[in-house]
């Protein structure tokens, strides 16, 4: 644009540069034109590998995971047999109880058999085994727990939804294909053809499952079974215990920075450390927590005691620093107006600025108690990796005891030889997105409700 | 009294503290608080703060030693016979806890009385199998059983001083305090100074917890190198731990991995997480910019577990079936390129929000003089823009390469945990942080050097860590004081 006006001797120049008409760009003015229009496809591009990236790995999540919630189960009657699961006669629970729960799966297998007579269904090739390999595992002890607690029920027969295995669940959610199923030492083609059978014949059926979210994790062989309690409230007691005792701590901090430290150095090395805290990795926490709470002072393995302090630790900077904010926002006016009117300092702290601050430093903690609940790395240090299946008592006794949390029990899953356990993972993953996608939910209508602009 | 009831007990006396000394206040005034220094209130807190503070400190300190003491107590009483080598005095010792408190137990059901508990000896059958109907059985060794009983009555008898100490305290803090309620007792002072101190108190965890690291890592890779020489932990190049002995811990090929991962991840979140900056701080609109910025923000809000699954299931399968089979490249699903693009997303609003932040901090004067002068935005952007904001560019990078380098669900997702040195990016390798996960899970056994390695690797990484975040800092805080 500058050659159109200049006097002096052109430097840049060229036969299309002669003299034409100011609306007629000439190639300079298109090669810039040219160039800036690629940056800006640039921006734009990276923009859109950015997106893309959100949204395949959103997609991909909700598509393995979402078959988590539904599980397919088994119904049809099963005649309980006295001979089998009361020897004695007496129908004595104490007496049943030694019964052993492998003795069920022959309770199950005939059912199926007898079912298949008497709805003519002929399938070459099947196997006692197949018949078997439909229930899951956990079908029997389902059925043992149900007869123990209700002796009556004893040769009598009984049409109860019970778990079906995690191959048949899988021909439903197309992770099991007959071909695949024809290689897998655990299926056969025969049992495919059954299931379908079943399916037809409305034996088998798909339904919501809450157990997944209720339910403690089971062991390698019943994928089936495996659910999220213990983790969620492994990780719901961890929150507890961040929240506890980061926010105060948090907000002590931030007041006594903010408001009162001297400049010196020992203010100087607090705040170094703060910063230098917030970018430490998060495994050199677990391994702090490993050496100094488990070591050192003899916190037990696995505990969320253990894996609340770590966190609260971690989370502490991202406390503080929006806590600072926070509290750098409230006028200065505020303060003068308190300080003349004859408060104190702490008056004017904990009485002012403080709870006009509030809004600002419940929406960090949120967002630093988000952070905490996906953390995984420190925990697996600490031993959470640990296979719970029993729930942990209420608090207090109950953060001493065993529990997993919700981002290592997805690590746990992945490290399964099962394929069904990924489904699981994907699942896990929903659920604390979820719990993600709450608690920042809370935190931005806090602040569109209550931060104030001054 | 349990340390528990004890604190209970305190802390019922310190809020009885407060509604006495508020009344006290309210008493010595003579109905009239004009004449107080302080507001009632005041008086009550500062009741209660000499009630329970010092009590309460006295419990702690005494619950945190008491174990120490007692154990070394006892062990010192246990008779060099009854030792057999330096790891049965640890089983020993647990062995006499264990009785001491089956003993306790025994008399809490009444099936022994104090006195009988006292002159337990194994030679009384008659007695010992009375416990052992009831589910009791006590050792036969006469010696942790002389020990366990001295064990319990050193207990007991701290446990009885313990408590009378304490409740002793917070009644001398509780009448002293009393005492000196009287209108001209400067009370808000006194407990503005307490809250002080609590601020401060909390302000040091910062450094607490900076001092727990550094002391955690290098006492323990000091054992670590007593068992392992330093020059082949940090020079050699096979990394091959057996816990049968005879493991090689050089750490440069976790030390590769871990470098080549970062680069590619770099290498993908720099150039798009700049760009996304650039085109959200100079071009777009302020609508797009509304939706495009949380969308971005989200990408930093998921855990990293999450993006670590995408690995493994989704973003390994799909470079293995794609890129790296057909090319002829490698078999295996986690791969260096997987770890590294999927780190690489997790970069990017990482980058991106730095660099926002950099370059709307670059003075507007400088945009207009360069635009007035005939650039086009795009020039504007790289001959001044840019420039002026290098530096905090060169610390968001940096930050990045430290985010990078010490991130661990994703690699021990995607990486794969074989220790090589190649520079084919399509082969599994793995990282200093998949190495410390592995030492570190399950049960460990803290005198072998397999199990201290991790703590070694932890110092290693947390230096080079704190190198970047050091740099990084310095080189943002001098250039944010350009122009402010």
């Amino acid at each position: 644009m500058s050659d159109a006006t200049s006097a002096g001797p052109r430097r840049v120049g060229g036969p299309a540069a002669a003299r034409t008409s100011l609306l007629v760009a000439d190639a300079r003015t298109k090669r810039r034109n040219a160039a800036e229009a690629r940056f800006r496809a640039y921006g734009v591009i990276a923009i859109a590998v950015a997106m893309l990236a959100l949204f395949f790995l959103m997609f991909t999540i909700l598509r393995d995971g979402s078959g988590a919630f539904w599980q397919t189960y088994v119904k049809i009657p099963v005649a309980i047999d006295a001979a089998v699961v009361d020897p004695k006669g007496n129908r004595d629970p104490s007496e049943m109880d030694d019964v052993l729960t492998m003795s069920y799966a022959g309770v199950l297998q005939d059912a199926l058999a007898r079912w298949t007579a008497d709805n003519g269904v002929e399938i070459e090739g099947l196997k006692d085994s197949d018949y078997a390999g439909v229930f899951s595992n956990q079908a029997r002890a389902q059925l043992r727990n149900m007869v123990l607690q209700n002796p009556e029920l004893v040769d009598q027969t009984v049409e109860v939804p019970v778990l079906a295995a995690s191959t048949i669940d899988g021909m439903f959610k197309g992770r099991v294909t007959e071909a695949s199923a024809a290689i897998d030492k655990r299926t056969s083609v025969a049992q495919f053809q059954l299931a379908n059978a079943m399916e037809e014949k409305g034996a088998l059926a798909t339904r919501f499952n809450w157990d997944f979210v209720t339910q403690p994790d089971a062991s390698d062989n019943r994928a089936e079974a495996a659910g999220l309690g213990v983790a969620i409230i492994g990780s719901a007691y961890m929150m507890l215990i961040v929240l506890v005792l980061s926010l105060p701590i948090g907000v002590a901090t931030s007041i006594y920075l903010e408001e009162f430290a001297p400049k010196n150095k020992l203010t100087d090395l607090i705040e170094v450390n703060i910063s230098n805290l917030a970018a430490v990795p998060s495994i050199v926490f677990g391994i702090l927590g490993l050496a100094a709470f488990i070591n050192f002072m003899g916190l037990p393995r696995s505990a969320p005691i253990v894996g609340g302090l770590v966190l609260t630790l971690m989370t502490l900077p991202t406390i503080i620093i929006s806590t600072r904010a926070a509290l750098r926002a409230v006028p200065p006016s505020i303060r003068d107006a308190a300080l003349g009117v004859g408060a104190s300092k702490m008056q004017t702290v904990f009485h002012h600025v403080l709870p006009l601050a509030m809004p600002g430093i419940l929406t960090g903690t949120i967002i630093g108690l988000a952070q905490a609940l996906g953390e995984t790395a420190p925990l697996l240090l600490i031993g959470m990796v640990a296979f719970v299946t029993e729930y942990p008592a209420a608090p207090p006794e109950g953060l001493f005891e065993p529990a997993s949390a919700l981002p290592v029990q997805v690590y746990n899953w992945t490290q399964r030889a099962d394929s069904a356990f990924f489904e699981r993972a994907s699942g896990a993953i929903i659920v604390l997105l979820a719990f993600l996608f709450a608690m920042n939910l809370v935190a931005i209508i806090l602040r569109r409700r209550f931060e104030r602009r001054w | 009294m349990s340390p528990f009831w004890i604190m209970v007990t305190i802390l019922v006396l310190a809020a009885l503290g407060y509604v006495l000394g508020r009344r006290r206040a309210g008493s010595v005034a003579a109905g009239d608080i004009r004449g107080l220094h302080s507001r009632p209130t005041y008086y009550g807190w500062n009741v209660a703060l000499f009630t329970a503070l010092p009590s309460l400190l006295v419990l702690l300190m005494w619950v945190l030693a008491q174990p120490l003491v007692v154990d070394r107590a006892i062990g010192a009483n246990i008779p060099e016979s009854a030792v057999a080598d330096a790891g049965a005095r640890g089983r020993i010792m647990s062995e006499v806890q264990g009785t001491a408190i089956s003993i306790g137990e025994a008399v809490n059901k009444g099936l022994l009385t104090e006195a009988e508990a006292r002159s337990l000896t194994p030679d009384n059958t008659a007695l010992l199998d009375r416990l052992a109907d009831e589910d009791i059985t006590l050792t036969p060794n006469p010696a942790v059983l002389e020990a366990a009983k001295d064990y319990r009555s050193i207990n007991q008898n701290a446990s009885r001083t313990l408590t009378g100490l304490s409740l002793l305290l917070a009644l001398g803090g509780f009448g002293w305090a009393m005492a000196r309620t009287r209108p001209d007792y400067r009370a808000r002072n006194v407990v503005e100074r307490f809250i002080r101190g609590f601020l401060i108190l909390c302000s040091l965890i910062a450094i607490a917890t900076t001092v727990g690291i550094v002391l955690s890592l290098v006492f323990e890779s000091y054992n670590f190198f007593q068992l392992y020489p330093w020059q082949d932990f940090f020079f050699g190049t096979e990394w091959t731990p057996s816990f049968g002995g005879g493991s090689r811990l050089g750490m440069l090929p976790l030390l590769w991995g871990t470098l080549y991962i970062s680069l590619i991840a770099l290498l993908f979140s720099v150039p798009v997480g700049l760009f996304a900056a650039i085109y959200m701080s100079e071009y777009a609109t302020p609508r797009v910019r509304g939706v495009v910025k949380p969308l971005i923000e989200i990408l930093a809000g998921i855990p990293t577990i999450v993006y670590g699954l995408f690995a493994l299931v989704t973003v390994g399968p799909l470079i293995r079936d794609w890129i790296a089979q057909p090319a002829g490249l490698g078999n295996s699903g986690s791969s260096v390129m997987t770890a590294g693009l999927v780190m690489g997303i997790m970069l990017i609003p990482f980058v991106s929000s730095l660099s926002d932040d950099i370059i709307n901090a670059v003075p507007q004067s400088l945009r207009d003089g360069s635009l007035g002068l005939g650039s086009t935005p795009s020039e504007t952007i790289r001959n001044v823009v840019l420039p002026a904001a290098l530096p905090g560019i060169v610390g968001a990078v940096l930050l990045a390469a430290s985010r990078a380098i010490g991130e661990t669900m994703i690699v021990v997702l995607g990486a794969g945990a074989m220790a090589q040195t190649s520079l084919n990016p399509f082969e599994a390798m793995t990282t200093i942080t998949v190495k410390i996960v592995g030492q570190l899970t399950g049960d460990n056994d803290f005198a072998s050097p397999e199990t201290l390695v991790a703590f070694a690797l932890g110092l290693t990484l947390f230096v080079m860590t704190l190198a970047l975040n050091v740099a990084a800092l310095v080189i943002v805080r001098k250039y944010r004081e350009q122009y402010e």
